[in-house]
This record gives C-alpha cells, structure tokens and sequence, in this order.
C-alpha cells in the first residue's frame, strides 16, 4: 500500500486483443506453429528417444501416405472421427456438453452386429441393410435422447450422464458378446457375409460419401435452418431463448436425437462397412477424439473435415513410427501432442496480440 | 474461414509432398515377417510375444526392416487391414496373437493366398482349409502343472511352519473367461498343486476380461479376503500380482516374471516361448516348405517353460521336485489329465462320454478321441485347450463373471 507510485512499472509483457488480423497473418501465425512443433518434436525425440528426427518424420509421412491403401485407410479414418465429430457439434453448439458419443456410437455398433447376428440371414440382403440401418439410428437416438429428457425435464448434469451412458452401452457389449459368442471366449466372429457392398471395387467409399453428404447437411442444417439458429439461440442464452418463444425442452430433445441418431449411423459404419462384429474396443475413444475435432474446428462442419484430418493424420503417423523405429507407442502420441499443442496455442496469438516492455532503461533514465 | 481452410490445406500439402518422397522403395526380393500384436509390451500376454519375435529374428539372423512388429491392433477391420498392409510392405509370412484376430486373419488369408498365416491360440484352421493359415499354441498346461507343484510345495512350507491347516490350503485362481483355455489352464495348474499337497482346494473368480487391471486386482483381492493362500491368474494385467504383494500372499504369475515389482511374493511363472515356433515358421517360409496347420510346441521344444524360480520366497527342494517333473515330462511317463488323478461330479472319473468343444463354435466334433488309455487327451485334435470340465477340488465362484 505504501508503495511510491511515483516510477511507472510497466510489466514486462502485456498482452492486448486483436481487434481483425489479416488472414496472410494469421496464415504465417500458424504456420510458425506447425514449424515450431516440428522442430520441439524433433529436439524431444532427439534426446528421449536418440533417433534421427527426420527418420521419424518420414515414418509419420509414410505412415498416413505410404501406400494406396494407407490412403483410403486415412480417408476413411477421418470419415468416421468426422461423422461423430459432427453428431456432437449441434448439441456442442446448444452447450450441451454431450460426452456421450463413445456410448452413442458404441450401441450403434452393437445394434448393427445384433442384426446381423439375429436375423441377417432372414431377409433378402437389400432389405436387411435399410431396416439395419433405421434400427442403428433408432438406438442411437435413444441412446442420446435419455439423457436429453433427463436435463430438459429434471436439469441433471449431462455430462456426467452421458459419460455413464457410455459405460452401459460397454457392458452392454460385453453382456451380447459372452451370449453369442459360443465358445465363452468372449468375442464374436466376425460376419462378412452381411457387409455393405463395396462401390466401385472400394471398400470405404461408401462411409466415406455417406459421411461427407452428412457433413453437408449438417452445415446447412446448423447455417441456413430454423431449428440451426434455434440451437444457437439456446447456446447462446437460454432465457432469451425462452423470452423469444423458443420452447427449449423441445430443442434439447430434438437436438439430442439428431446427435445420437448421428453417432448410431456411424456405429453402424463402423460394423456393417467395417469389422462386421463389435466389440467393446471398437469405437476406441473416437467418440472423445471427436470433442477435440469439434472444437478445434470451432463447432464449423466444413473446418471439421481438415481437423478430422489432421488429427487422423497424426494418428497414423504415430502408429508407423513406434512399428518402424520399435519405438514405444508413447514417442508417436507425444509427437502427436506437441503439434496439437501448438495448433490449439498459436490460436492465443492469432486473438491476441503480445507487447513486450521497449526500451525501458532510457525512459528511466530520462 | 478461407483462410483457416487455406492454412489447413497447406499442412496437407505439406504432408503428401512428403509422402510421396518416402513411399519409394519397398525391396520385394527379401523375406519379411510381420507380427499382429493385440496390445504392447506393457501387456505380460504381448510382451511375451514381442519378446519371442525379437528373439527368433536375432537367432535367425534377420534384420530389422525384415521383422515388421506392429502393436495396438484391435480385434476389428484394423486387424485385416494391418494384414493387409503387411502383405503391401512384401512380408512372406503373418503372424497374428490374440484370439479374437482370427477371423480378420483368414479374411486376408483369403485374399492374399501367396502370403502365409499364422495365429496363436485360434481353433479353425483345421476348419476352414486354407493351405496358407495355420494355428499355433503350446503344451502349456505341462508348464502350469509344474508352476502348480511350485504352488503345492509352498502351501506344504506354510502348513508346515502353522499359518494353517492341511484343510485349509486354498489356492485363489483369477480367470478371464470360463473358455477352455482358460479351464484347461487352472484345472493342470490344480492338479500339479494336488500332485504335493493332496488336501488343496481351489476357487476360481472370473473377471469377464481378457485385460483389466483393476477387475484383476479386486477378484484377487476377493479371493484372499476369501481365505485363499496361494493366488495365481490367468488374465494379461499386473493387476493380480501387486494385489498379492501388497497383501503379501504367495503369487504364482503366467507369461513371464513379476518378481521386479512382486519381490517377496513372486515364486515362479509358466510361459509359453513363442521362439520355436517363430524360428519353425520362418524356416519354412524361407524354405518352401510347409508349416503345420496345427502346431502345438512342449516341453521337448522348449515352447513350453518356466522363468526363474524366485529361491528367497519358494519352498526349499522346489528346483529338485521342477527337474524331477520335467525330466519325466520329456520321457513322457508325467500325464497332467491322468483321469486316475482327479474326478468330475463328485467322484465320477473322466471318459469318452465327456464331449468337450473341440469344434470352432464350442462344440463337440464327432469321432474324436477324448480319452486314450486313461489319459484326456489335450490338445491332440487341435492346438487350442479344449479341456473344458469342471473338476471336484475347484469352486467357481461366479461362473456369469458377476460378484
């Protein structure tokens, strides 16, 4: 208190809001970022783990690049993160913290496996893939519609819910296995036989238009319709919702359906286009991933692709580096967090601006 | 937004300039093996895998761009597409390690008949004839009736010294599943305890998971509070054997030693060495020649074994009783599903009217011989266990893996 206010302290670093930034600066802000990333990663893997940085970044490339397949193998990767990444976003927009897509997609998959296990061979296949199909969005919906209902009626936390939501479905899985699985080993054959048909001798491709169609929708649904600015309305303020007519329960419900309907159409990508059995790995924390790609993206379903991609990308480069260099799988995922590091933190530099202390000797001693 | 997409884009661009400068070169005249691991070396069940890998590529000379080891590769499409991306990388022969691979394997077996196959611990490739898939396990309940003897000569130590009576030693067993792995697993591990301590009983929990640390931990946790002296598992995780440190009871381990973190109650494990078999394959791939459709290593093959017997908490005389077992194993007059040793019911002896799943969907095949001379025999018309009944000395405690 008794401090002299007589010598101006300025801090060393203050740091201010941009009010615009030219896109070519924040181009040249992020691509520092990724530069930086590379050049950490490189010094950590230099020392942590005493290999050649650049055999490394060769791995993650031939990882994700390397062969036609790996391609498609990329491609369809960041299809299905995207398609839940896009099942959470309206929800994510209402401020609905919905952590229950692992659990949504999960019941989706298990919806699809127990079609086919049940009565895939009773109906002829085309007929058997629509009402497959219905049935693994009807889950799914159920499956985000319980705790919609529980917070529009009871306001219960959401997140907790849906996060305990997602380990029913697991049990759940565990429960169908053991029963149908004859031999009491605990897993399920797999059953190809009721496999989506490949469009054009690919086997992803299907998921992979499905999902980008989807996409599309859900940029003009969350853009351009009423029910999309109703969200953000709901997002935004819950009482200005209620003040402008907006019937916030019927919101939450509906936007709830849309979110798990969504996650079970891509459970069901993930069996009926994919393994053809289920198991309680199968989502593999993609439902939790998707969070990431949702909000890096800025809850935009067009940035989404890009996001989904990227952390695909990085995904499949970290695999191929552990098998190549027989590194432990920890040296890919740190690599992996470094550059997701620093693309979430140069988004601090691209909002504010940085001012550091100039020249303060000369003022002090003028 | 444009320029948030353009930024994005140039990190694609970034990486497909890149990929396209390393995707050259793949030297096709050399042979290559991959392994298909389910975890890492952080799990016992995979690190015994890469362990033998590694092993059977120093002992064979290969490099490392010849051994292809690629971990984390769930029971899904991941698994044939880890497979396939193998075969597109030039290896000759596949390996995959965990059950629930098999179905994906013989996918790309199908698919790629030039290239070989082989999955432990799976049933159908005396099913599904495929001349390029094969199955692969080991005698390894010889291993876990020797580890049981280890077992029966402690409960003898600790009756001996007065921490209880002859009635009350109880061995605590944590399974996974009731497969007959498993069963096959516990019931030899049993019968070697029974061999030295005739008055042992046994009660099985089962956790519902092939991995699960902390369900590992609290069944073992269950049994000793149960009054179990002795535990032993079979399930992947370190979850059974710190509960058993921490509580400071007698712990038997599978696939390889504990005894760095379970120092004082560690006594000995049963592994099956993948080695002999790994070294088998890759012979006969580089050679032409043809690989069993099912190969079950023992004892003679060194598929079966045993790591070090921690001496400080072991009973005494316990290496000479394990050399003594062994060396009649090799000779072949130590039979571990003798039906004379142990009986089912309530005192009913084992014969053919027993039918095990010896089928792929857990079925009894018809025709085959389950019991030869009064022995059970294990193993024969598959390399999978399919010794699958419960025997009289063992309780399960909750046969639908519930508390």
């Amino acid at each position: 208190m008794s401090k002299p206010d007589t010598i101006k302290k300025e801090p060393l670093i203050h740091i201010t809001k941009r009010d615009a930034i030219s896109w070519q600066k924040s181009m040249l802000i992020r691509a520092i970022a990724i530069v930086c990333a590379l050049l950490f990663t490189a010094v950590i893997i230099t020392i942590l783990a005493k290999q050649n940085p650049f055999k490394v970044y060769a791995s993650m490339f031939s990882g994700a690049f390397g062969t036609p397949r790996r391609i498609w193998n990329l491609l369809n990767g960041t299809c299905i993160l995207l398609g839940i990444a896009l099942a959470v976003t309206p929800a994510f927009r209402m401020k609905f913290w919905n952590c229950g897509a692992e659990g949504q997609t999960l019941i989706g998959a298990l919806a699809a496996a127990a079609c086919m296990y049940l009565f895939g061979d009773k109906m002829p296949l085309p007929l058997f893939f629509v009402v497959m199909t219905l049935i693994c969005i009807v889950v799914g919906a159920i499956w985000g519609l319980i705790p919609a209902i529980f917070k529009a009626f009871f306001n219960t936390n959401e997140t907790l819910f849906t996060l305990m939501m997602n380990y029913i479905a697991m049990q759940l899985i565990s429960f169908f296995m053991l029963i149908w699985g004859k031999d009491g080993s605990g897993t399920l054959p797999n059953m190809p036989e009721f496999r989506f048909p490949k469009i054009a001798g690919n086997e992803f491709l299907l998921a992979i238009i499905a999902v980008l169609i989807v996409c599309g929708l859900m940029y003009v649904y969350l853009r351009y319709s009423k029910q999309g600015y109703e969200i953000s309305v709901v997002g935004e303020s819950e009482n200005t919702a209620k003040y402008i007519g907006i019937n916030v329960k019927k919101v939450i419900i509906r936007t709830m359906i849309i979110s798990g309907a969504l996650c079970g159409f891509v459970g069901l990508l993930l069996v009926a286009n994919g393994s053809c059995t289920v198991n309680t790995a199968i989502v593999d924390g993609r439902g939790f991933t998707a969070i990431m790609v949702s909000w890096l993206a800025k809850f935009n379903p067009l940035y989404m692709i890009l996001t989904a991609f990227l952390i695909i990308f990085l995904q499949c480069g970290a695999a191929q580096i552990s098998t190549d260099l027989r590194l432990d799988k920890s040296i890919g995922d740190i690599t992996t967090g470094i550059i997701l590091l620093f693309i979430i933190g140069c988004e601090f530099f691209i909002h504010y601006k940085v001012h550091f202390r100039k020249k303060t000797k000369e003022e002090h001693d003028a | 937004m444009f320029k948030k997409i353009l930024s994005l884009l140039l990190v694609v661009v970034m990486c497909v300039s890149c990929a396209a400068l390393v995707a050259c070169g793949d030297g096709k005249d050399e042979f290559k093996i991959g392994f298909i691991c389910l975890h890492n070396d952080k799990s016992t069940y995979d690190k015994n895998f890469i362990d033998a890998a590694l092993a059977a590529q120093e002992a064979m000379g290969l490099t490392d761009e010849q051994v292809i080891i690629k971990t984390n590769i769930g029971e899904d499409d991941s698994c044939y597409q880890a497979a396939a991306d193998l075969v597109d990388q030039g290896c000759d022969i596949i390996f995959a390690n965990s059950f629930g691979h098999e179905s994906f394997i013989i996918q790309a077996a199908r698919e790629f008949p030039d290239v070989e196959f082989c999955h432990a611990t799976g049933t159908q490739a005396h099913v599904v004839n495929l001349p390029n898939f094969h199955n692969a396990f080991a005698d390894i309940y010889e291993g876990r009736y020797l580890a049981g003897i280890v077992a029966g000569m402690k409960l003898n130590q600790m009756i001996e010294a007065g921490e209880f009576t002859a009635e009350e030693a109880k061995i605590g067993y944590v399974g996974a599943f009731t497969y007959a792995e498993v069963i096959s697993g516990y019931t030899s591990f049993y019968l070697g305890a029974k061999s030295v301590c005739p008055s042992v009983t046994m009660d099985v929990r089962f956790t519902g998971y092939w991995f699960d640390i902390t369900e590992e931990k609290n069944a073992a946790e269950a049994l000793i509070d149960g009054g179990c002296k002795l535990i032993s598992q079979h399930a992947d995780s370190m979850g059974a054997p710190s509960a058993c440190e921490a509580a400071g009871i007698p712990n038997v381990s599978y696939n390889g030693s504990t005894q760095a973190t379970c120092p004082n109650t560690y006594l000995i494990s049963s592994r099956i060495d993948w080695t002999p078999y790994f070294k088998y394959i890759i012979d006969c791939a580089m050679n032409d020649k043809k690989i069993d459709t099912d190969w079950c290593g023992g004892i003679n093959e060194g598929s079966v074994a045993l790591t070090a017997l921690n001496e400080s908490a072991a009973a005494p005389g316990t290496q000479a009783a394990l050399d003594a077992a062994i060396a009649q194993f090799k000779a072949g007059t130590l039979k571990v599903f003798d039906t004379e040793n142990f009986t089912i019911n309530n005192g009913t002896k084992l014969d053919s009217t027993w039918k095990p799943g010896t089928g792929t969907d857990g079925a009894f095949v018809e025709g085959t011989v389950i019991v030869k001379d009064g022995i059970f025999c294990e193993s024969e018309y598959r390399s999978a266990p399919y010794f699958d009944c419960w025997i009289d000395g063992i309780t399960l405690l909750n046969k639908d893996f519930g508390d």
